[in-house]
């Protein structure tokens, strides 16, 4: 396996990149659960796919885990009340993006009672059926919580039929900064083992691998205790490097397999899923619960108490703040996720959502923006970069708008972890540059569709023309043919009429 | 295509650096190249001194004018990025010790002007701007570039003060003929040619090991092998340098060298005789490994190395110059670009040109 390893580097080389973590002091601090804020606001697109579609009228009473925007469509899914109150508004906010753009919202006047809706629990939990599980599963709106939000029980649906023999729970957690999923190892290691068990009979997987970093020793020492019982759980320490977490490379570290640039990981045979996930998915089987709320990070030297922390979805960043104590000096930047991929925001009073692994209050010093210089080749970013590209290269066509040339480098398989950017000698923001040629990319493939779709119209209406024309044609030689033959059938028989007389005088 | 999302204040990931910078890099090769200098100091005396501290002041100076002529608002950042002060400081670092004056203010010019500022600018240009000055000025002064002087420590008697080294650099001073000499493989050519063998043109004190402690004629570059070769593993040990360019350059010499050596040591000089001359250390882990003018990818680096080392053995064997070093980077710098379009590193989950790799049949559904 050394040997291999070895190996490995040498034809890989070093991709990723070592970030300082700043995962401590908030990872040793204890799980919190924040009190309720007077109102919530739930996104009605928190998820990959289509919006929810609100059930719920303004005025509604509704209570804890009650369904009030379902999903619509294969790839969605549902929302549900985080806590009891009643609905005042359906209605536009602040998205939790960069961009600062309105989003549609319910929201949620909490009563401060937090009572739950009847659950349904099953009597034996492993005993339900694959299909149940992965229905409850999409009954309870779990989306996957590592920060993708793609609906999760498409993903076990998706295994069921492609064959998949194992299934691989993320717990690298990567980032710098964010600290829940190791917290969630720590504290429900149990509950994480749990509903990994429920996810390998949903998937039809014969064996479960969990990856997580070496540099979080106690968590893979309490999932180690938690899994000893269970043979088909194998907990495997991976080196401390990112981005570990990011899909392919996990697949790559843990299974050896690679999954082909066009295909998706159950066309090697895996399934891959965040231990958060697992940990929500034992929530939504053996104790009937949705999904409305999740433990995020709240980090930053901005922030007054580091640490993690139990959130109702909906909640806003602002009463986060407020509810742990308020700001150590100024904030420069607030991210929504970790340092590396997160999401600028646009001020703090945009809702918590699902995909929500943490918050970041950024000081000066750590969102100090350096000036770009000219690319001086130096090569970081090929070395850096986990998908083997040419950062620099892309970046270069880029500029010069040869957004085929980008695109024939491969800026297709750009997963825009940030490596590059982050080793830049030149402060090159190389990843606003990908960001940039992929949405000029998709806007161009809209347009050829686009494009494509009125030329397809336009010809059929053509031949439509044509045909028409040609039917008109035929059924016009056909009336003159059947006109004719008529005249010549009574000509033929005026004829014969004439002759016959004249065949009776013969 | 828009640009405007490009030139605003980026927003997107990451929110986080990893503190590395232009300046930092440049800082670094120069505290690498710095024990060399001043041992070179040392052996040549003052004008040594003067040389180098004027091709610098010449590359800064000719860096800031050509960046007022284009209209530059970040003349001062550019400057301080350390990549001229670096230019300057290798072009000296292969110059003729006691090289007057004008050597080093045409040096500069041709270096930062021609090499560098007509392309665009730092990360632009096309050939290593040290040595396309370095040859231009071989080629245009062969006299006093190939004019090298006998090591002469400061600290001896003979050696020139502080006055008579700013004479001998402002020329106003002849060099005293005892002190001129040849370099190894200068001396070695024009024995050659003379119909000299090697045994025994060599039979004297021309060992390379008085290359070790420097103490023969030639550049900086040249004489101080080993504190050149210390400064590169520096590189390579804070990562600033990997090791694919530096060992396929001496590869590509070493290789050619001790297979015409072995099959005619009177003709052909020795391995460690071409790797401790010249500008072979200097050439592998501080002019070849320039991030510029080299491919970007480590299996690129090995091919633009080994040309680099084999250019280099066949100019010093069969060519006109004693010395190829500067040539053989040249002719590589320009194939880069063909090197780079050939060779690209695999892209995860594709195979090596490019196609996705085959969905296993096994798996798919």
């Amino acid at each position: 396996m050394g040997f291999m390893n070895l190996f490995k580097t040498v034809l890989r080389g070093n991709w990723g990149v070592h970030p300082a973590d700043h995962k401590r002091p908030a990872a040793d601090q204890p799980i919190r659960s924040l009190p309720l804020p007077p109102r919530l606001h739930l996104m009605l697109s928190q998820h990959v796919g289509a919006a929810a579609r609100p059930v719920v009228l303004v005025g509604q009473k509704v209570k804890k885990g009650e369904v009030i925007a379902a999903a619509q469509g294969n790839i969605s899914a549902p929302l549900h009340a985080p806590t009891s109150g009643i609905i005042t508004a359906i209605g536009e906010i602040t998205a939790p993006h960069a961009s600062g753009l309105p989003g549609m919202a319910i929201s949620l006047d909490c009563d401060g009672e937090d009572q739950w809706i009847d659950l349904d629990v099953p009597a034996d939990p492993y005993a339900v059926s694959p299909a149940e599980i992965a229905q409850r599963v999409a009954a309870a709106g779990i989306v996957g919580l590592g920060g993708a939000t793609f609906p999760s029980a498409v993903k076990l649906n998706l295994g069921r039929r492609s064959s998949i023999d194992t299934l691989l729970i993320n717990g690298s957690e990567c980032e710098p900064y964010l600290s829940c999923d190791d917290r969630l190892m720590r504290d429900r290691a149990n509950e994480i083992v749990s509903g990994i068990r429920l996810m390998l009979i949903a998937t039809g997987a014969g064996l479960a691998k969990v990856g997580i970093e070496d540099n979080k020793p106690e968590a893979i020492a309490a999932m180690r205790e938690a899994a000893a019982r269970f043979g088909e759980v194998q907990i495997v320490p991976v080196p401390a490097r990112y981005p570990m977490g990011s899909d392919r490379q996990l697949i790559v570290e843990l299974t050896g397999r690679e999954v082909p640039s066009d295909a998706r990981a159950a066309d090697v045979g895996v399934i891959v899923h965040n231990v958060g996930t697992a940990f929500t998915v034992h929530d939504a089987v053996c104790r009937g619960r949705p999904l409305v709320s999740r433990l995020m990070t709240l980090n930053g030297a901005a922030s007054a108490m580091p640490g993690n922390y139990l959130v109702p979805f909906g909640t806003l960043v602002s009463d986060l703040i407020a509810f742990t104590g308020g700001l150590k000096g100024e904030v420069a930047k607030y991210v929504m996720g970790g340092p590396m991929m997160g999401t600028v925001l646009p001020h703090a009073r945009v809702p918590v959502v699902k995909g929500t692994s943490g918050i970041l209050l950024l000081d000066a010093a750590e969102a100090a923006a350096m000036e770009p210089e000219n690319c001086i080749r130096c090569g970081s970013c090929v070395k850096a970069c986990p998908m083997g590209l040419l950062p620099l290269e892309m970046s270069a066509r880029i500029r010069n708008d040869d957004l085929d040339g980008a695109v024939d480098l491969g800026l297709a398989d750009c997963i825009a972890c940030g490596c590059c950017a982050y080793v830049c000698p030149s402060h090159i923001p190389l990843v606003q540059y990908f960001y940039h040629a992929k949405g000029d990319l998709s806007a161009r493939q809209r347009a050829t569709l686009r494009t494509e779709s009125t030329k397809k119209l336009a010809q059929s209406r053509q031949e439509r023309l044509e045909r028409e024309a040609r039917e008109k044609a035929e059924a016009a030689a056909r009336r003159r043919a059947e006109r004719e033959a008529a005249a010549a059938a009574k000509a033929a028989a005026d004829a014969a009429a004439k002759a016959e007389p004249l065949g009776e005088t013969a | 295509m828009s640009t405007q999302s490009l030139a605003t204040q980026p927003i997107a990931s990451p929110h986080a650096h990893g503190g590395n910078s232009v300046t930092r890099t440049m800082f670094r090769v120069q505290l690498a190249l710095a024990p060399a200098t001043l041992y070179g100091f040392w052996l040549f005396g003052w004008p040594s001194f003067f040389l180098w501290l004027l091709t610098i002041l010449s590359c800064l100076g000719f860096e800031a004018l050509s960046l007022k002529l284009m209209g530059s608002a970040r003349i001062k950042v550019t400057l301080w990025d350390g990549s001229a002060l670096l230019t300057g400081w290798l072009l000296a670092m292969t110059l003729p010790p006691w090289a007057p004056w004008w050597v080093a203010i045409i040096g500069g010019f041709i270096a930062i002007v021609i090499g560098k500022q007509v392309f665009g600018g730092v990360g632009q240009n096309v050939f290593n701007p040290a040595m396309v000055a370095r040859v231009a000025l071989l080629v245009s002064f062969p006299v006093p570039l190939t004019q090298w002087v006998a090591p002469l420590p400061v600290t001896s008697l003979a050696a020139p003060d502080f006055i008579h080294g700013l004479q001998i650099f402002l020329g106003n001073q002849a060099t005293p003929d005892a002190m001129a000499s040849a370099s190894l493989l200068g001396y070695t050519k024009t024995e050659l040619s003379r119909g000299i063998d090697l045994l025994h043109s060599l039979g004297g004190d021309h060992g390379a090991l008085f290359s070790w402690a420097g103490t023969r004629a030639g550049s900086f570059g040249e004489s101080a092998s080993l504190l050149i070769l210390a400064g590169g593993f520096y590189l390579l040990a804070t990562g600033i340098i990997t090791w694919h360019t530096p060992l396929a350059v001496l590869a590509g010499l070493a290789i050619p060298a001790a297979i015409g050596h072995a099959v005619d040591p009177t003709h052909y000089l020795s391995v460690s005789t071409h790797l401790l001359s010249g500008a072979a250390m200097l050439g592998a882990f501080f002019i070849a490994t320039d991030y510029v003018t080299s491919p970007n990818t480590g299996a690129g680096q090995i091919v633009f190395g080994l040309g680099i080392g084999l250019l280099t053995w066949i100019i010093r064997t069969w060519g006109g110059y004693p010395e190829g070093m500067a040539f053989a980077v040249l002719l590589m710098n320009a194939l880069t670009p063909v090197i780079d379009r050939f060779v690209k590193p695999r892209i995860l989950g594709r195979d090596r040109k490019g196609k996705p790799l085959d969905i296993p049949e096994s798996k798919g559904a």
